[in-house]
């Protein structure tokens, strides 16, 4: 089997190329860049909104992309993201019990 | 049972080895869930020992932390060589991602001693032990990845891999991914938003 050949079957299965895992890693570079350039910059009442928006948008594309959720069989997405909603939810609870929220 | 190109698959006809590795990621969501929400509501306590922006050197975990996103890619690289049957791609990609990921741990070694000489030990402050906790336990899901990925390295160089090559190599890459999707959270929580 060709190398080409070889990619495009590994392309099928996984949904992305090595130049598209490059061009991702790229652009996860290029966020954390700008999230480190919000500690120098005064962004106003932006800062924080920003900052935790690009914190998902890194972590939905490491997820999505590098551990191939998005391609894969949608159990495996339940399993994990069950997980992270559990975790999210009970520590949030957990959180506002100590008025952690409204400091 | 049968087994397919992705190893043994139950009457789900998803692979086993796979389900139960996502599974364990998801209770590992709520281990970190708890570490880093006991941080953030012990951030500010700080009791006389150093505050968080009097000793985070941002420019430095900047770099850790590029070198850990890094890291991603060549594991990604890695799985995507051991799917195409490229051995010696595979092995040379599993090798920089445990470089990298030890340099990433070799910066934390140093970062934590930094910080103890400006005063910050892991009983200083409620602060300190948050910190050192958090960050300890994500550094030894790093070095845990590390020997993982070492010992995958000489088991492939002896060929005596169990079950399918790349099944393996790919659980391998899920274990190094979740510990980077936990720092790019713990980077922004801890390090970026000030108390």
């Amino acid at each position: 089997m060709s190398t080409e050949t070889v990619e495009t079957t590994h392309q099928k299965e996984h949904g992305m190329s090595d130049a598209g895992y490059i061009r991702i890693a790229l652009i996860l570079a290029a966020i954390t860049a700008l999230e480190v350039a919000t500690y120098y910059v005064d962004f106003g009442p932006l800062f924080l909104p920003a900052l935790l928006i690009m914190m998902a948008i890194k972590f939905v594309m490491v997820v999505s992309y590098f551990m191939h959720l998005k391609f894969d069989n949608k159990v495996f997405s339940f399993l994990f993201y069950a997980g992270l909603v559990l975790a999210v939810g009970v520590y949030a609870a957990f959180l506002a019990t100590f008025h952690f929220f409204i400091r | 049972m049968a087994e397919t190109a992705h190893g043994h698959v139950g009457s789900t006809g998803i692979s086993n080895v796979k389900l139960g590795m996502w599974a364990f990621l998801g209770s590992e969501c709520l281990l970190f869930g708890g570490l880093i929400s006991t941080y953030m509501l012990y951030r500010g306590r700080v009791t006389g020992g150093p505050r968080p922006s009097q000793i985070f050197d941002i420019p430095f975990t900047s770099v850790s932390s590029f070198v850990l996103l890094m890291s991603s890619l060549t594991m990604v690289l890695a799985v995507s060589a051991a799917h195409k049957d490229d051995d010696r791609k595979t092995n040379l990609w599993l090798t920089v991602t445990a470089l990298l990921g030890a340099t990433f741990v070799g910066g934390q070694v140093y970062e934590f001693t930094a910080f103890y000489k400006e005063g910050l030990g892991f009983s200083t402050s409620l602060f300190g032990s948050s910190f050192y906790t958090l960050t300890g336990f994500h550094g030894v899901h790093v070095t845990v990845g590390i020997i993982m990925l070492m010992s995958l390295v000489g088991i492939l160089k002896r060929s005596s891999v169990p079950g399918k090559k790349a099944e393996v190599v790919e659980m391998v890459g899920l274990y190094w991914h979740f510990v980077d999707i936990v720092w790019i959270i713990i980077f922004t929580l801890v390090y970026l938003i000030p108390v």
